[in-house]
């Protein structure tokens, strides 16, 4: 009885033990920077940087392929963020990118719909519910407001529409500014 | 010499582990629909049936046997294997990412499957006449005997996708039937090695 306890338990310990330091010695690190910056971004998955989704973003800023103001959803904040993290200069939006937009919904105009199932196939946030053609509609709390599945309606029945601020949602703003260097 | 082909051809062939022993059916069963699939599996299974098989003929023969505790087989050999499955797993990742991505989805689907636990329990059972080298050797004619019925099977089964076959036998059904012709037909084997 004492002889099984102790076998079974020493294999238990010496395999733990085995495993323990096999986890640390053989671990496979992926690029640490990308998951740094992926983490920074706000995973909408949207594509308004015209990179797929975040992932990909991150990658590519982190080769050095993609400028920092590509992210719309992320606000200037996001930049800010970014930008102390590869410690480059903040970059307003501008130029060929697209600035940040009021925070808004898209919303399915249900009598125009025809039940195509192409925006249920563009939401990259599986935001929309309905079956082909059935009537389809938005769930708004999961909406993003990235704006894929407008493109795609062939009825043009898909609209975004701003969210107000109300005292039910509204947030406190993080201050947002930018840094300078002290002048000597 | 001509005793490890015996080994050989017994754990292949008479007393093949999926037809003949009816162990391992779930990857029978679930990773042969495609041909390349069913090598992967195979490859991975060899891999680690071999690894299996050494590390519980150790355990067997110098803890437990001298002990009195032959009770202890089963628990013992699940937790080695998976321990040992879990180590390659890590030491394959780290060292040979394409060996890993040939074999690494299919490694922890082995951990738990009782083909990999019946080998080591049957060399238990045989330890007196099993050696360390005899129990790899044992361990991997059980492999090759594995990989060959998956790829046997997946070759049937992907020319039955094809085939002409009433509805009622769709899918599993027919898969079955095929599983239960080719167990008949090795059946023709018995008796060839003692």
């Amino acid at each position: 009885m004492l002889s099984a306890l102790l076998i079974m338990s020493g294999i238990a310990v010496l395999l733990g033990a085995v495993l323990g330091y096999a986890a640390i010695r053989f671990r496979v690190e992926g690029n640490p920077l990308v998951e740094k910056i992926d983490a920074i971004l706000p995973q909408t998955q949207c594509g308004q940087c015209n990179y797929p989704g975040c992932k990909p973003y991150a990658t590519a800023i982190a080769a050095g392929e993609a400028d920092i103001n590509r992210c719309p959803p992320g606000g200037e904040e996001g930049i800010q963020k970014l930008a102390d993290l590869l410690g480059v200069e903040f970059k307003p939006f501008g130029g060929d990118t697209n600035a940040p937009k009021p925070k808004s919904v898209a919303f399915i105009d249900e009598n125009t719909c025809i039940g195509c199932t192409l925006c249920i196939q563009a939401c990259p946030v599986d935001a929309i519910a309905g079956a082909a053609k059935q009537m389809h509609t938005i769930i708004s709390r999961e909406c993003t407001g990235c704006e894929l599945c407008v493109a795609p309606c062939p009825v043009d029945c898909i609209s975004m529409q701003v969210i107000e601020e109300k005292i039910s949602n509204w947030k406190w703003k993080y201050p947002v500014f930018a840094l300078t260097p002290v002048k000597q | 010499m001509s005793e490890y082909l015996m080994i050989l051809l017994g754990a292949v062939l008479v007393n093949n582990i999926v037809l003949v022993k009816i162990l391992g059916l779930c990857p029978f069963m679930g990773v042969s629909k495609k041909l390349e699939t069913a090598i992967g599996m195979g490859a991975a299974t060899a891999f680690v049936l071999t690894l299996a098989s050494g590390a519980s003929y150790l355990i067997d023969h110098y803890l437990l046997a001298p002990n009195g505790l032959g009770y202890l087989a089963t628990l013992s050999f699940i937790v080695v294997i998976a321990g040992i499955v879990q180590f390659t797993e890590m030491y394959i990742k780290k060292t040979s990412p394409t060996l890993y991505q040939v074999l690494g989805i299919y490694l922890p689907l082995i951990t738990t499957n009782c083909a990999v636990l019946g080998v080591p329990l049957l060399i238990a059972q045989n330890q007196l006449q099993y050696t360390l080298l005899k129990s790899l050797w044992f361990g991997f004619g059980n492999a090759v005997g594995f990989t060959l019925i998956m790829v046997l099977f997946a070759g049937i089964r992907e020319r039955m996708e094809g085939a002409d076959i009433p509805a009622v036998f769709k899918g599993s059904a027919i898969a079955m039937v095929t599983a239960g012709l080719m167990s008949l037909a090795f059946m023709g084997f018995s008796g060839l090695v003692k």
